[in-house]
Formats: structure tokens, sequence, C-alpha cells
């Protein structure tokens, strides 16, 4: 009796827990409204944004010849504020040679290394970054719309079941706090829910531009499990079901975060 | 590469006062880090901005270890004729950067 009634209790405790699982669409909000006024205006300021510094080495570098094609990214793509119009919203996007998705600095570096005839850009490289956040600065205010290809489906569902996993010494998944808590606070600091709307950013903490990656791993090591290398398979799925969760919110990119 | 970003209005009526945003592209690098195997990481800071207006010095600051990357400066002036703001970053490594901006006033 007390046995049935526990499992009565579970599936109760189970289906509230599922029901809860995603925040409805029309509550999702950008963790541009968790901060103060003061870091707002900072972005809002594209002289007080300091995201804008490498955007401007970004279209430095979009224009500069690289590799042993001696192309630079402008000889194929032209003025990028219409040729990348957009194109930071679909990332991380498919890519038909490698079978998976590739997010936005892997493009590049896809585009480097077979066109450009260049050597692939490190991760978290300050050039990587600056062309990064040239081209998603090209999409601002543009809603995002990742994952809308069929193809992405599989990929976007083990992004998913990586959200939902418990992990690290906390035994905890990205879902227990940014789904289920997202409007309180940690130690002084909001939770917020997670949109992934404006990378690569400008995190004060960091001071300096970072990418959705390195975000991530902050967050593994934060929960005390280890974290996924730079371009593993499994940051890519999680960035992908990031942005198809926010899908509809508008690019921000360079945002400022505290 | 580095670079600055200057905000000064285009145009002023004389006698009115102005407010000047600057922000340069710089580690801040403290001098008082290591790295992972020990190392101390030598100190390579902006220790001077100084803003000229016409030839004429009308803000300095010195900066120091505990300011953050990339700083950004925001003061305010007067301005009574037109003319050429130049901005001018000194540093340690040999950093020296200028910049300028230009103000028609009616």
């Amino acid at each position: 009796m007390s046995f049935s009634r526990t499992i009565a209790i579970a599936g109760v405790l189970a289906a509230t827990a599922a029901a809860a699982a995603e925040i409805p669409q029309e509550q999702r909000r950008s963790g541009f409204t968790f901060m103060t006024p003061e870091t707002q205006t900072m972005q809002n300021d594209d002289t007080a944004n300091p995201g804008m510094l490498w955007v401007l080495d970004g279209e430095t570098l979009w224009n500069k010849q690289e590799g042993n094609a001696g192309k630079a990214c402008a000889d194929c793509h032209g003025d990028a504020a219409t040729s990348m119009k957009g194109v930071a919203t679909r990332y991380p996007a498919f890519d038909k040679t490698l079978g998976r998705p590739v997010d936005l600095e892997q493009r590049i570096n896809l585009c480097r290394t077979n066109h450009q005839q260049a050597t692939p850009l490190a991760f978290e490289s300050r050039d990587l970054l600056a062309i990064t956040a040239f081209i998603a600065e090209q999409s601002r205010g543009s809603p995002i719309e990742a994952g809308s290809d069929p193809q992405l489906e599989p990929f976007i569902a083990k992004g998913r079941a990586l959200y939902t996993q418990r992990q690290g010494q906390l035994n905890l998944a990205c879902n227990n706090c940014h789904e289920e808590v997202w409007d309180k606070r940690l130690a002084g600091s909001a939770i917020t829910q997670g949109h992934a709307t404006g990378y690569p950013l400008y995190r004060l903490e960091w001071q300096t531009l970072g990418s959705l990656q390195r975000r991530l791993r902050a967050c593994m090591t934060g929960i005390r499990a280890q974290a996924y290398d730079f371009g593993s398979p499994e940051l890519i799925d999680l960035e992908l079901y990031l942005m198809s969760r926010a899908r509809g919110l508008p690019v921000e990119s360079p945002a400022v975060r505290p | 590469m580095a670079s600055a970003l200057i905000n000064v209005p285009p145009k002023a009526k004389r006698g009115d006062v102005i407010e000047i945003k600057t922000l340069m592209s710089h580690i801040m690098e403290t001098g008082y880090r290591h790295t992972a195997s020990g190392e101390a990481v030598p100190r390579d800071i902006i220790t001077s901005f100084i803003c000229r207006f016409n030839g004429n010095e009308i803000f300095r600051a010195d900066l120091f270890p505990a300011i953050a990357a990339n700083p950004f400066f925001s003061f305010f002036t007067s301005v009574t004729e037109s003319g050429k703001f130049e901005f001018e970053w000194v540093g340690d490594k040999g950093f020296s950067e200028t910049a300028s901006a230009s103000i028609s006033v009616e």
C-alpha cells in the first residue's frame, strides 16, 4: 500500500517536473533585462561598449588577405553589412561535409582552411573573437532562428539531453538553475534564463570578449564538472539547443554582461 | 591592433558644455598576477591619457594597475571655437596611441 502510494507520488512529481521543464515562450527574457540600468546603458552605447573594439578589429580582418589563396573574407563575401546580415541568427548551422552542426567560430575556421588556405585560429584568440563579433554584429536586432533546419533535430535533442543531465560534484543540470529558479539569485547575481543572445560578449568579470563555449565551460567548472574541450561535439550541441531555445529573441552581439 | 572609440559631438553652440567619451583597447595587466607555473606576469598598463584641444592640454589622467582593461573615460568641457580634439594614450612596453575628432562651433 505504502509502496504503491510512493509510486503514485513519484508519478505526480515526474509530471510536474515535465510540465515545468521549459519556460513558456512569452516569458522568455534576455539576460539584458536582468542587468542594472548602468550596464544596460554600457551595452547600448556603441562608444562605451568595449565589445565594439573587437568589432572594429574584426572589420579590419574582414578586409585583410590571409593564407596561401591570398584572399580576404571580403573578396568572396563582399560587404558584410549585406552578405552577413542575419547569418549569426542561424548558427550553429548544419554542415553537409561534416554531417553535423558547426558554430560561427568553426564556420570561420572552415572558411579559412578551405577557401583562404590559412591556418585555423585558436578558440578564444583575439582574431577569431574579433571576426565572430564583427559578423554577429551585422545581425544585431534580428530574431534568432537557429535550429529551424530539420537536419539539426537529432543534435538539438542531444543538446537538450545534456542540458537536463545532472553532472559534477554539485550534481546539477543546467535546467536546475536556468529553468527552475531563473528568477532567483545566486549570491548577489541574477541567475537568468540562460539565453545566449549576445555572444561573443564582453563580460566585465572577464575584462574581455568571450565566446558562448567559454561561458558554458565556466558554468561546468562552477558545478565542479569536467568541462568539455573547446570545439567538442557536446559543446556545439549545447550551443545549438540554447540558441534554438532562444528563438525569437533579438541578437545583441556584442552584448555586455556583468 | 589597438583601437580606440571616440565620442565627440560633431557640432555645438558657442559656450556649450559637451561630454567627451573615449574607450581604448588595452589589457591593463596589473603586474601582480602569476602564471600557472609561478612566473610573474609583467605589468603592462596605460600610464597616462591626455586630451588636447587645438594644441592646448584640457584634460589629463594618470592610470594605475587597479584600473580595468579597456579604460573608458568620460569628461566635460566647454567649447568656444571650432577645432580638433587630440587624444593620446601612453603606457608600458612603449605603448603609444593617438586619435582625434573635430568639432564645429557655431
